[in-house]
């Protein structure tokens, strides 16, 4: 370590810019720059100005710069910022991805996918970038907030006058009584809540030191909310399912581990009416039409019982039963339903009657169940319908073959094999909404369609969020921390005698001039004297009375 | 109870008046010979505050009773948010004012809030119903922090825009002189709108079109103001209306596009007969207003509601806007364009706060961070909702 002396006789860690002791500046460069830029730290030796050799070094001393955390800040907004150009992945239709960019967008699409800005917020790069800026928030923090609080917490109260003169603001008084001055510029600072040391007849007076820390608490509130982000992927923390739940159906709920089960009373949708709903809302309601008021679920909460031999499955008892709305979610354990989606008008059942085709009389009827369809629907008589094959959601046929696009009812169709007394082998046929085929030639008997059943299905979704409280603790203390640095500031006001009997005054605080000269002002008062000069303020009125002089010389002389 | 809510609408075209006024008020109090400062008491000026409260207070005035009449808090629909943004910005205003009395902000901050206010009604005013996503208290609690939030923020583009107008040498070609009238430019596109949408809107213009949507399917299209451009496959349906052919593709809204075609055109007309009577360029035509004006001060104001602002916002745009999403959409991020343009917003403002920390930008260069920072906002509040489709679609 190469130590440095001062001319004070303090001895300095390497890398000090200001004096530890008396203030003097140490190198040549704390000399010549702009002291708001040496102050900021306070002249104390940071491990990233001091070493870089190593490998280690040299990552240290790149995160802790500001410049490159600014610029991590202003790429992640930019890269942000391209991801809304069109929509995310997430918003647009499942695995349609690869063509609906190119189809809706042309070229401008399809380059937006193959850059892969359609999942841009869960890319690598993306992450990437947000892991940078998360080191960028730690070793930034590091490298300054230790020398800093070892410079706070050891100031010296007499400063050599060339730290004082170096100050924004400062002025030197020529006076009689340098000892009055300072007493009364105590008691009046006294009153302004500052807080008060005195060496050897130099005083030292201080407020609102803690405002410094802010921007360090509110680092440790990001890291924490960062570190919440992360734990999402440890397995058990998180869980994200989807369920839709028919009236009247029990199901397990996803996620759960077969632990608890929910039962549908029925989903219902409200409107606002006219006439019903406060008058006010008429001109919309007749602008827009319908407008939602309510999605909501009703629905009983079941938890399988511990069976009493181990892989025996328990009964359900039902533990909780209430309404699952938007906005108010059904909480229970860890887990929250949320009402997010629905299907109104499902198709629940069909039924038909066998005709024969010649009398146009029906020999029996029967229901097909869309939850549970039947094998094989036996009839009076000797007749019997045989449910070949099922295709919930008919898309039509390829090679001769029908398709069904989902296990959704949302277009029933049936291949079935009709058997009566006449036709022992069954005839074949393939029915659907609007659509009676018999494709092995004609049959005697048909399927008439006699009446369908639907109901309503709830969309929910299934949430276990258990880094919620940590994301919040993270946000809590960001907030903290943020405000303890914006809201607050640190002000000092150095007052020295000199041996030649002068009274040297000189100020710094860390941000609001206004603010504190108006303090300067008040503690000035009693003392008869200028409140000491700020001269960034000095310089600009300086310049700012030439340009009106020569402004008002231009207008004397056109 | 519509009878409330008329009441509310004349609060508020009072309170707009009374802004207006005081304007004036603020204009002269900084003309007056004897206050050369700018600062401090000043008859004009306290007749400006004056009138700038009464204004203030008309306008909560207007809030309160359309929340009573609504039975919710007034900020579900752009029209009410975008009002309550000019109320905060007033706000904002009437307490940087008191701490710093300096007249001239309020010469541009005013107006300023003028032109949000009226931009805002040119959408539907309809006391509109809830739809059950925003049925929560959250409604009001995000919303107004975070226009508070915003509004505080552009207290710094006014110091800024101020700072700017004296700072930069309009004398000389440059980027900075082209870049200030750029800004000031834009700001008379936004009277463009004003104009052009109340101009449509007094003479009854209405034009329709069927048209196919992205999704195949025929819709229709009103057209508040002749059709410059018209949508996809469109058929005229409203006979003898001006139309041309030039047909947009499916995914843009023609409609809208059209509305902001007729923006451009009005405000580039405005701008020029303003140059051909005057022979100035507006930033020529304010910077006798600002000569006085202490850059100092005015670069303290400006880093100073920054700083204010900030933590309003991260905790009305961001944690308010996070505890609710995780209420009302299962997940407290989902990264839907507004959420997104919030972090932006954010992560602009932790980056000027960055610079100016530990890099030293200060005056100049703060002022043009400002200036940026009230576009980003700007850019959330209206082309978010009106060009990128989420679910925060208003309106």
């Amino acid at each position: 370590m190469n130590e440095i002396t001062c001319k004070c006789g303090h001895v300095n860690p390497e890398g000090t810019e200001l004096c530890l002791s008396c203030g003097r500046a140490l190198s040549e460069s704390a000399e010549n720059r702009k002291t708001a830029d040496v102050m900021r730290y306070e002249g104390m030796a940071r491990r990233s100005q001091t070493y870089n050799l190593s490998i280690i070094d040299k990552i240290w001393n790149f995160f802790s710069s500001v410049k490159v955390g600014v610029w991590l800040i202003v790429i992640t907004l930019i890269a942000s910022s391209l991801g809304t150009i069109f929509p995310q992945a997430l918003f647009i239709p499942n695995g349609t991805e690869n063509v609906y960019y190119e189809e809706r967008y042309g070229i401008a699409g399809k380059i937006y996918y193959v850059l892969g800005f359609h999942d841009l917020y869960s890319s690598w790069w993306y992450l990437l970038l947000i892991g940078a800026i998360g080191t960028s928030i730690i070793i930034a923090s590091l490298d300054r907030v230790i020398p800093l609080y070892k410079a706070l917490k050891h100031q010296r109260i007499n400063r050599h006058e060339s730290f004082m003169k170096r100050q924004r603001v400062f002025s030197s008084y020529s006076i009689e009584s340098p000892e009055k001055s300072i007493a009364q510029i105590k008691e009046r600072l006294l009153k302004k809540r500052y807080r008060i040391r005195e060496e050897e007849g130099h005083l030292l007076a201080e407020k609102g030191r803690f405002a410094r820390w802010g921007p360090y608490i509110n680092h440790i509130g990001l890291i924490i909310f960062l570190i919440g982000g992360m734990l999402r992927f440890v397995p058990g923390m998180y869980v994200d399912e989807n369920m839709w739940i028919r009236e009247g159906e029990t199901m397990a709920i996803p996620g759960t581990g077969q632990e608890y089960f929910l039962k549908s009373d029925g989903f219902t949708v409200e409107t606002y009416q006219q006439g019903e709903d406060s008058e006010v809302f008429n001109n919309t309601i007749e602008r827009e039409g319908a407008i939602a008021k309510n999605y909501q679920t009703d629905a009983h909460l079941f938890k399988r019982e511990e069976g009493s031999i181990a892989g025996q499955q328990g009964e359900l008892v039902e533990i909780q039963q209430g309404a699952i709305q938007v906005n108010q979610p059904f909480k229970f354990d860890q887990f929250a339903l949320y009402q997010v989606d629905f299907r109104q008008d499902e198709y629940s059942s069909m039924s038909f009657n066998l005709t024969e085709k010649a009398s146009e009389e029906s020999v029996g009827s029967f229901t097909i169940q869309f939850d549970n369809p039947e094998k094989v629907y036996e009839l009076d008589n000797g007749y019997s319908v045989e449910l070949t094959e099922y295709y919930p959601d008919f898309s039509g046929f390829e090679d001769g073959e029908p398709q069904s696009v989902s296990p959704i009812p949302n277009n029933p169709a049936f291949l079935v094999r009709l058997f009566s007394p006449e036709n022992p082998d069954g005839e074949v046929a393939f029915i659907g909404i609007q659509r009676n085929l018999e494709p092995l030639g004609e049959n005697d008997y048909a399927l008439e369609f006699a009446g369908v059943e639907t109901r309503d299905v709830s969309g929910l979704t299934v949430r276990k969020d258990l880094t919620l409280w940590i994301l919040g603790l993270g946000g809590a203390v960001f907030m903290i921390g943020v405000v303890q640095g914006a809201y607050w500031n640190h002000r000092r006001l150095w007052l020295k005698k000199t041996a030649d009997g002068r009274l040297l005054a000189a100020g710094h605080t860390n941000k609001n001039w206004f603010g504190f000269r108006k303090d300067l002002e008040y503690a000035f008062e009693t003392t008869g004297l200028d409140k000491p000069k700020d001269h960034q303020e000095e310089n600009l009125n300086k310049k700012e009375s030439a340009d009106a002089k020569e402004e008002n010389n231009r207008d004397s002389t056109s | 109870m519509t009878q409330l809510v008329s009441i509310s609408s004349t609060l508020l075209y009072a309170a707009f008046v009374l802004y207006l006024i005081a304007t004036v008020f603020f204009a002269g109090s900084i003309k007056s010979k004897k206050h050369t400062n700018q600062t401090g008491k000043n008859k004009w000026a306290t007749i400006a505050i004056i009138i700038t409260i009464a204004g203030f207070v008309s306008q909560l005035g207007y809030f309160i009773t359309r929340w009573i009449a609504a039975g919710h808090a007034p900020l579900s629909n752009l029209f009410e948010f975008i009002t309550f943004f000019g109320m905060m910005l007033v706000a904002a205003f009437i307490i940087i004012y008191f701490i710093y009395r300096t007249h001239v902000l309020g010469v541009f901050a005013l107006p300023i809030a003028l032109l949000v206010i009226a931009y805002s009604s040119m959408f539907p005013r309809d006391v509109s119903p809830l739809i059950p996503a925003l049925q929560s208290d959250w409604l009001a609690i995000h919303v107004s922090t975070v226009a508070a939030g915003e509004a505080i923020l552009a207290v710094s583009f006014v110091a800024g825009l101020i700072y700017l107008l004296k700072d930069v040498d309009l004398t000389k070609r440059g980027k900075q002189r082209f870049w200030l009238e750029a800004v000031l430019f834009t700001l008379v596109i936004v009277v463009g709108f004003i104009v052009s949408t109340t101009a449509g809107s007094i003479a009854g213009y209405e034009t329709e079109f069927s048209y196919v949507n992205p999704e195949e399917q025929t819709e229709t299209a009103q057209f508040a103001l002749p059709a410059l451009v018209v949508p996809h496959q469109a058929e005229l349906l409203t006979e003898g209306q001006f139309a041309t052919s030039l047909e947009m593709p499916s995914i843009v809204n023609a409609s809208r596009l059209n509305t902001v075609l007729w923006s451009i055109l009005t405000g580039t007309a405005l701008y020029l007969i303003l140059r051909l009577v005057t022979r100035k360029s507006i930033s020529a035509l304010l910077q006798p207003l600002v000569k006085r004006v202490n850059l100092n001060l005015m670069d303290e104001i400006g880093y100073r509601s920054i700083l204010i602002g900030f933590p309003v916002f991260t905790l009305g745009g961001l944690v308010f806007a996070m505890i609710w999403a995780q209420i009302a959409w299962t997940r407290f991020w989902g990264w839907d364009p507004k959420e997104v343009w919030a972090l932006i917003t954010w992560l602009f403002y932790a980056a000027f706060l960055h610079l100016r920390l530990s890099k030293g930008w200060e005056g100049n260069r703060s002022a043009w961070l400002a200036v940026i920072g009230f576009a980003i906002i700007m850019f959330n509040l209206v082309a978010v909702n009106l060009i990128i489709a989420g679910l925060h679609s208003y309106a």
